[in-house]
């Protein structure tokens, strides 16, 4: 546990700090930010938003939002987005107060669910329009959770990029590859938790921790802002005398980056580095020109501080931002679409196409109209998300991967460029 | 037991095959090539050891029968090395000349070198070569041997290769396993260069491919001198896997279709060929379009010399080569390589022939035995250099401590 007054140097530089808020949107939002309260997140402001009473009591929160009305009769929204949008719609006053004066603004949500999923879109609205930056930290369901949570959760996400400047997505899907057979409910659920938190962490003490190599405000806000696209976040910490080459190990082995795949994707990358007092130069550097030969196409900002009590250990945070350009391997894409991409090189697919072009009201319209289609819409959408091609390596499979400028080249060329064999 | 000296043995342990290549020097120094020995290798991925049991055993294999054919025992090897973790860069090395009359000494030339050889690896990696490019004096350029020349400061260039200390100890150990001393490792791609190229081509400037079975190792000549190397951790394998996966074929199958029908463009007769497998009655099981299979292979192969384009255009030599390039190893046997080449790299593209050494007709002949028969040049080179200084002390303490090993 860490209090302020333990931070060297944090008063003086209270000016020149962001001011930050964060908020918990539905039940996850609420609950993981009761964690957060815990740990070392003196100086931000927080505040939990939910339509169910229940859950915000339990909450610590600071500021208790209670989205209700009659209609609801003091329980949830029924797992359905709508009408956790609606609500929020109708108290968006009430939001955009909770948002004054703050100049970053952190959602922390679980997707899939009715108030996740309906109230953060509007809340980062809310926040944008106060002028904050908005970043999100959001959770996709498990895919066991079933269809409907997934597609409500896949349109949450979509309205969200579309309003937020950043949002960090965890798909509860990957932390499969962080647990065992013998992991309980609650463990995987406090891992998959653990995984935001960390990332939420990573954010604020970038913000607000003294730096070496300062990454500034404004870098961060240059990194996430209009890119309108999901970001991949990974949180590693390793020690001992090899910390950096162990660092860099963790960091492409982490799930949350693909193994390395969501760097080569990247197209601009922020490093954030922190230390003990013994943190060398020539560790920076070899996780830096390690990162660095990984995504050679992006343009990377890098910060590294020092705090005395990380000694002996080093803890790198990394964010991962990509523009939604499409990309060309799309070898699982039959020919049509993958045709249709071509045209159309801005838009992610056909379906998404006329999605992103219109604005949160014309969109919200076509929602209530017809629901119907807007779902058969998401689910399309979801298809062409899917990871392309588990492209089994044969003999290479358990051989060190070839990695040049972030393409793993023991995957057949063909494929990698997308030629089809017709 | 003197006679040992005479004899240089090449090993080279590839990701497709171990293969021992014995030579003998005669006093003049020309190269007779009098044993071969090959095994299939195993034990090997992308030019690296991850199986030390399997390899053990191939290089055995073909020791014993390089032993048996060129009636000799060996004792040392010239041992190849190669992988995904060699690089080259160059470096400079200064020294300033102290001696009161400003002669350039030979112990000046042998400080300088040193000097250049003090580089800054990464602490897990250890130097294979240090090669002498040209040495300046006061700045003047394109000195070969300034010895006995007047000058205040000395410097030279040197292409330094290294790779990561343990990765190439495996080798090592294992061939000091069979009680056979390692002279030296020597990098394949610079012995493939040394079996091809005439000391004329390397003044021109030339570029020698050597596509193996796990690597393509490349080693770039300017004005004589090695200015750059490189390898890529793909090779024959990646096709051969590419193919499996693609047309989803066993790859034992995917090899053989590979030797059979492969091509690196894609043939006008191969268009709408295709080939169909029978089981042991006779009926047909699998049919496979070969211009698929041709394509595939030709994507791949594309691709490698793109990735080598590429990395001679950042290091600004693409337009040095004047004598062209030369491909070897075992992808220079794939049909109409260099026409798939040629218009990649921009450059005239030829498949290497082994030069000025006689012997075996059969391991001469075949672009896969390039970089074993340059390890015993490399070993004849040394020979050489070794000769001019004392051969009759080097010659006794040669022998007795080869007594002393055997024993």
């Amino acid at each position: 546990m860490k209090t302020n007054s333990e931070i060297p140097g944090a008063n003086p530089e209270a000016a020149h700090k962001p001011a930050v808020k964060i908020f918990g949107a539905g039940g996850a939002g609420v609950q993981l930010l009761d964690t957060l309260n815990a740990v070392e997140f003196a100086g931000a402001g927080f505040a939990a938003i939910d339509t169910d009473a229940a859950s915000l009591s339990a909450s610590s929160a600071t500021v208790k939002i209670h989205l209700e009305t009659k209609l609801l009769r003091g329980l949830g929204t029924g797992g359905d987005p709508e009408r956790g949008c609606a609500l929020a719609e109708e108290q968006i006053s009430t939001l955009k107060s909770a948002c004054e004066g703050a100049n970053v603004v952190l959602i922390i949500a679980g997707l899939g669910g009715g108030a996740g999923s309906g109230i953060s879109p509007v809340l980062a609205r809310a926040a944008k329009e106060t002028g904050a930056l908005v970043l999100a930290f959001v959770t996709l369901p498990f895919v066991c959770e079933g269809n409907r949570r997934q597609q409500q959760a896949q349109q949450g996400l979509e309205q969200l990029k579309s309003v937020a400047d950043g949002v960090i997505c965890l798909p509860n899907q990957k932390t499969f590859k962080l647990i065992d057979d013998n992991t309980s409910v609650l463990d995987t659920f406090r891992i998959t938790g653990g995984l935001l938190v960390e990332g939420v962490r990573g954010v604020w003490r970038l913000l607000t921790r003294p730096g070496l190599i300062q990454i500034h405000f404004d870098d961060l806000c240059a990194l996430v802002r209009d890119r309108h696209s999901e970001s991949a976040f990974a949180f590693v910490e390793a020690s001992g005398p090899a910390r950096s080459r162990e660092a860099v190990e963790k960091l492409l082995a982490h799930p949350l980056l693909d193994e390395g795949r969501a760097l080569a994707d990247a197209d601009a990358v922020l490093v954030s580095l922190m230390g003990g007092k013994d943190l060398t130069m020539a560790d920076v550097n070899r996780v830096m020109e390690q990162i660095g030969r990984y995504c050679e196409r992006a343009q990377i900002i890098m910060g590294a501080a020092v705090d005395a009590e990380m000694k002996g250990r080093l803890s790198v945070t990394l964010i991962a931002g990509k523009s939604n350009v499409p990309k060309a391997e799309a070898p699982a894409d039959s020919p049509d679409t993958a045709a249709a991409r071509e045209t159309s090189p801005t838009s992610g697919s056909r379906q998404t196409s006329p999605l992103s072009s219109l604005s949160m009201e014309q969109r919200e319209h076509l929602t209530v109209r017809h629901p119907g289609r807007s779902r058969r819409a998401a689910n399309k959408l979801l298809q062409t998300q899917l990871p392309l091609a588990i492209v089994s390596k044969g003999r290479f499979d358990k051989s060190e991967p070839t990695i040049h400028k972030g393409e793993d080249l023991d995957i057949p060329t063909y494929v990698r460029r997308g030629v089809s064999l017709n | 037991m003197f006679d040992d000296s005479n004899i240089i043995v090449g090993l080279e342990i590839g990701t497709s095959k171990v293969c021992a290549v014995v030579g003998e020097q005669a006093a003049d120094g020309a190269l007779n090539i009098i044993g071969l020995g090959q095994s299939r290798s195993r034990g090997v991925r992308k030019g690296e050891i991850v199986d030390p049991k399997q390899a053990e055993e191939d290089v055995r294999n073909a020791i014993v029968e390089a032993e048996s054919m060129a009636g000799a025992e060996i004792s040392n090897v010239y041992l190849g090395v190669t992988g995904g973790h060699i690089r080259g860069f160059n470096n400079r090395g200064v020294h300033p000349v102290v001696s009161a009359d400003r002669e350039i000494s030979d112990d000046d030339v042998q400080d300088v070198v040193k000097n250049a050889k003090a580089i800054n690896l990464p602490a897990e990696n250890s130097l294979i070569h240090a090669i002498r490019q040209h040495f300046f004096v006061d700045g003047q350029d394109g000195i070969t041997n300034p010895v006995g020349m007047l000058g205040s400061r000395l410097e030279v260039d040197v292409h330094v290769v290294h790779g990561n200390t343990n990765r190439l100890q495996n080798a090592i150990r294992l061939v000091k396993g069979f009680q056979i001393q390692v002279n030296e490792i020597v990098f394949n791609g610079l012995a493939a260069s040394l079996a091809l190229l005439s000391s004329e081509q390397k003044e021109l400037g030339a570029l020698v491919i050597d596509i193996g079975g796990g690597t393509t190792d490349y080693v770039v000549y300017v004005g004589g001198v090695i200015k750059h190397t490189g390898v890529l951790a793909i090779g024959g394998d990646h096709v051969s896997n590419d193919l499996a996966y693609g047309l989803k074929v066993p790859l034992s199958r995917a090899e053989k279709l590979k030797l059979e029908h492969g091509s690196a463009v894609v043939g006008e007769a191969a268009q709408g060929r295709s080939v169909t497998f029978t089981n042991e009655l006779g009926l047909p099981i699998k049919t496979i379009s070969v211009g698929h299979l041709q394509r595939i292979m030709s994507l791949r192969l594309e691709e490698i010399f793109q990735l080598i384009e590429q990395d001679l255009e950042q290091v600004g030599l693409g337009d040095y080569l004047r004598a062209g390039v030369f491909l070897t190893g075992g992808g220079a046997r794939v049909p109409h390589i260099a026409k798939l080449a040629e218009p990649v790299l921009q450059m005239p593209v030829s498949i290497g022939q082994t030069n000025s050494i006689s012997g075996l007709k059969s391991a001469l002949d075949q672009p896969e035995f390039a970089a074993a028969i340059g390890l015993v040049r490399f070993g004849s080179f040394k020979n050489r250099k070794r000769d001019g200084k004392s051969s009759l002390a080097q010659g006794i303490k040669g022998a007795i401590s080869s007594l002393l090993r055997r024993s």
